[in-house]
């Protein structure tokens, strides 16, 4: 396997940037960037199918547009992780800040602890071939699939008494789904989104994601791998066709 | 209902002498106003929006269309338009949704800035005889240049340039999305783009395969909603427009109707057919000034920095610090959309309420980067309601590099400003999805009137600078001794940086 390492202490962003793009051309299979230290944009608008390693903390936007590498985050993830992502996997090992997943179209998104506010934000989907996963393992703050348009967000509350207490979950939501551990209490739920019972069905359907999420942070599934979930999808894919009149 | 009917608004009548029923007016109307019932043509006047598509198609001028005169009792304060609308929101509770630009009757300050000529003391310049410079570019410009000297004693630039667009007129389109308007409108206008060395945006609503040809003449737009935005798509675009917000309904998002969302935009967006295309109020990853810098340069390392960004803003009351700030984000262009701007839809009370007027925020504009030193890293992109060439050289008078249009070339493919867009049954194939509709409109036919339009307001443009004695479009950038103000209060003449007429 082709392997390129790169020291990133104190490098700025875009000249680590054009060196991750250079090996990704020069058909690296692995990128190994050591001594990450806020450092914005890696892996932003890559393609192609390497691996990325980031051993330290990347700064906000890591694996933007990205379309089809596997990123593996080791430590935690700023603002915006997977932003606007297309294609490929960012697997975090650790916490992220806010917004993580925002606007995703295609690929998984993997965060092992916890995210911040308005995760899965406007995710959206187009046919199958593009539907974006976020699988998170602890707990998210507010606005959790907010004004989500396609896609899975799952969250799975280890190390928590309850996997989500904060409030405005999937509010404007008019496509794809929220799958959350256990319960959710109904004043958790954002205008718009609605509950329903977690299936013998939808366990089939998101068995193979608890079980890539578990094999990439090297967890047991089998604890998972029951129908103690809430599902939450929208009322209507038309949340605002009532809201106004002709003039 | 209790409230019973409002009245209609036109009233269209049929000339029975003139008309040869020969019924294209039925087939023209897809609102429904006109039926056949046996031998005649029966007209339901509340059904017509004044597109006037069978006025124009009517091979013998037999219709009329009047604005149906139903007189309420006179009323300083509670016109017509507001008693309706409260009616209307009696009768449904809802948010009142209205198309086209600012409806309101305020007064145009273009309209009450003059332009100058040249009379003896200075020659006036004839265009027919000497060029004219209109060449624009836009992005950012070195603060200076430093040169170096080769081994062979050549003289070679040293400072490295950002990128810029390179325009042969400084009329650009506006970003009006595929959805919104049609595979047809936006052909027409990206053939026109190309053919008369100019740019035209995507709007926010993903870039169609078949505009690909066109693509080095288009701006790709991110907005809040991120449709259709992957790398490929920001490849594709000779810039990038980050959507803020929209001079039409400032500080909103946008709501595309799931009838709109057909199999093509569906496609071209990256969502589920027939669904709600929602663009929230703020971009969920900009909170801050310094999330904006995070975009822009999110944007810039994705193109590996070859391509300018611009940011479209609305007008609002804080304009000039706003892009003061987007001066400092790395960004090449700061657009402003001011309040007479256009739109498929918005609610009537944003459209008519919220925002200032163009004018006052160019000057502004361009006044606090000039004082701050930061007008070279910027280019200023004006934009809502330019009607003529005569706002165009106002604007860049006032300081505006280049502007945008926007209602000017819908209505130069047949649009007659019904403002009926969101209906999505546009009869002039614009702002609708319905195949048979779209095929009204050529994009052959239409790309020539588009550009039609362009080349005669930079006719008229080179003739206004000629007769001003200015050769070069540089020479009219932000000359406000070249404007007069009409009737404009002390305190617009202020904002503006204008002299009085007279003065």
């Amino acid at each position: 396997m082709k392997t390129v390492t790169i020291d990133a202490k104190d490098m700025h962003y875009t000249p680590l940037n054009q060196k991750v793009r250079a090996a990704v051309a020069d058909g690296a299979e692995e990128i190994i960037l050591n001594n990450v230290l806020g450092q914005r944009f890696i892996g932003n608008g890559v393609r192609g199918n390497s691996r990325i390693i980031v051993n330290g903390v990347p700064g906000g936007d890591v694996c933007m547009f990205m379309s089809g590498p596997t990123c593996i985050v080791n430590g935690n993830a700023e603002h915006a992780p997977g932003n606007t992502m297309d294609k490929g996997m960012l697997v975090i090992h650790g916490s992220a800040g806010d917004a993580v997943a925002h606007g995703m179209r295609g690929g998984k998104v993997f965060v092992r602890n916890n995210i911040g506010y308005r995760g899965g934000i406007h995710m959206k989907q187009y046919e199958v071939e593009a539907r974006p996963m976020l699988v998170v393992g602890g707990t998210a703050h507010s606005f959790l699939g907010e004004y989500m348009a396609g896609g899975l967000v799952l969250v799975l509350g280890i190390g928590q008494e309850k996997a989500m207490t904060d409030r405005g979950i999937g509010s404007g939501i008019h496509g794809g789904e929220i799958i959350i551990r256990g319960e959710v209490d109904d004043y958790l739920l954002g205008v718009g989104a609605k509950k329903f019972e977690f299936t013998e069905a939808d366990l089939e359907r998101t068995k193979p994601v608890i079980e890539s999420f578990c094999e990439q942070f090297g967890l047991d599934p089998a604890p998972f791998l029951d129908t103690n979930y809430t599902r939450i999808a929208p009322a209507s894919s038309r949340p605002f066709a009532g809201k106004y009149v002709w003039e | 209902m209790s409230l019973g009917s409002i009245p209609p608004k036109y009233k269209v009548s049929i000339d029975r002498e003139q008309c040869m029923d020969c019924g294209r007016c039925i087939e023209n109307c897809s609102y429904g106003t006109f039926r056949r019932e046996g031998d005649k043509i029966l007209i339901q006047s509340r059904k017509c929006t004044a597109c006037l598509r069978c006025v124009s198609m009517c091979p013998r001028d037999a219709i009329s269309l009047t604005e149906n005169p139903v007189d309420y009792r006179s009323h300083p304060l509670w016109t017509r338009e507001a008693r309706e609308d409260i009616i209307k929101q009696a009768r449904s509770g809802k948010i009142i949704l209205a198309g086209m630009g600012n409806a309101s009757n305020l007064p145009s300050i273009f309209d009450r800035l003059l332009l100058d000529a040249c009379q003896v003391t200075n020659p006036s310049i004839d265009p027919l005889r000497e060029p004219m410079e209109l060449r624009t570019y836009i992005g950012k410009k070195p603060s200076k240049l430093e040169f170096k000297k080769t081994e062979a004693g050549d003289v070679e630039l040293a400072t490295k340039l950002s990128p810029n667009l390179k325009l042969e007129t400084p009329i650009m389109i506006g970003h009006m999305s595929y959805g919104a308007i049609s595979l047809n409108a936006h052909l027409s206008m990206a053939k026109a783009a190309k053919e008369t060395g100019t740019f035209m945006g995507t709007g926010e609503g993903g870039l169609h395969r078949k505009l690909y040809p066109y693509q080095g003449n288009m701006i790709v737009q991110v907005a809040s909603g991120r449709f259709g935005v992957n790398v490929d798509y920001l490849e594709r675009g000779a810039a990038i427009e980050i959507k803020i917000g929209q001079g039409a309904k400032p500080g909103i998002g946008g709501h595309l109707p799931g009838e709109k969302v057909s199999a093509e935009v569906s496609r071209t967006r990256m969502i589920p057919l027939g669904s709600d295309a929602i663009s929230p109020a703020p971009h969920h990853d900009i909170y801050s000034i310094e999330d904006l810098v995070q975009l822009v340069r999110s944007l810039k390392e994705a193109t590996e920095w070859k391509k300018p960004v611009f940011v479209k803003i609305a007008a609002v009351h804080n304009v000039a610090a706003i892009a003061a700030g987007i001066a400092r984000s790395s960004a090449d262009a700061v657009v402003i959309d001011g309040s007479r701007g256009g739109t498929g839809a918005a609610p009537k009370v944003f459209r008519d309420h919220v925002g200032i007027p163009i004018e006052g925020a160019i000057a502004s504009v361009d006044q606090k980067l000039r004082e701050q030193g930061t007008r070279n890293e910027v280019s200023i992109i004006a934009s809502g309601g330019m009607r003529n060439s005569a706002d165009l050289a106002k604007s860049i008078a006032l300081g505006a590099d280049a502007v945008y249009i926007g209602t000017a070339a819908l209505i130069s493919m047949g649009c007659r400003v019904c403002g009926n867009c969101y209906r999505g049954l546009c009869p002039w194939g614009i702002a609708t999805q319905r195949q048979d509709l779209v095929d009204r409109l050529d994009p052959e036919q239409g790309a020539m009137q588009v550009s039609n339009l362009i080349h005669a307001w930079t006719l008229e443009l080179s003739e206004l600078m000629g007769a001003a004695g200015i050769n070069s479009i540089e020479s009219m950038r932000g000359n406000r001794d070249r404007l007069r103000g009409y009737m404009l209060d002390e305190g617009i003449l202020e904002v503006l940086d204008v002299k009085n007429a007279g003065a």
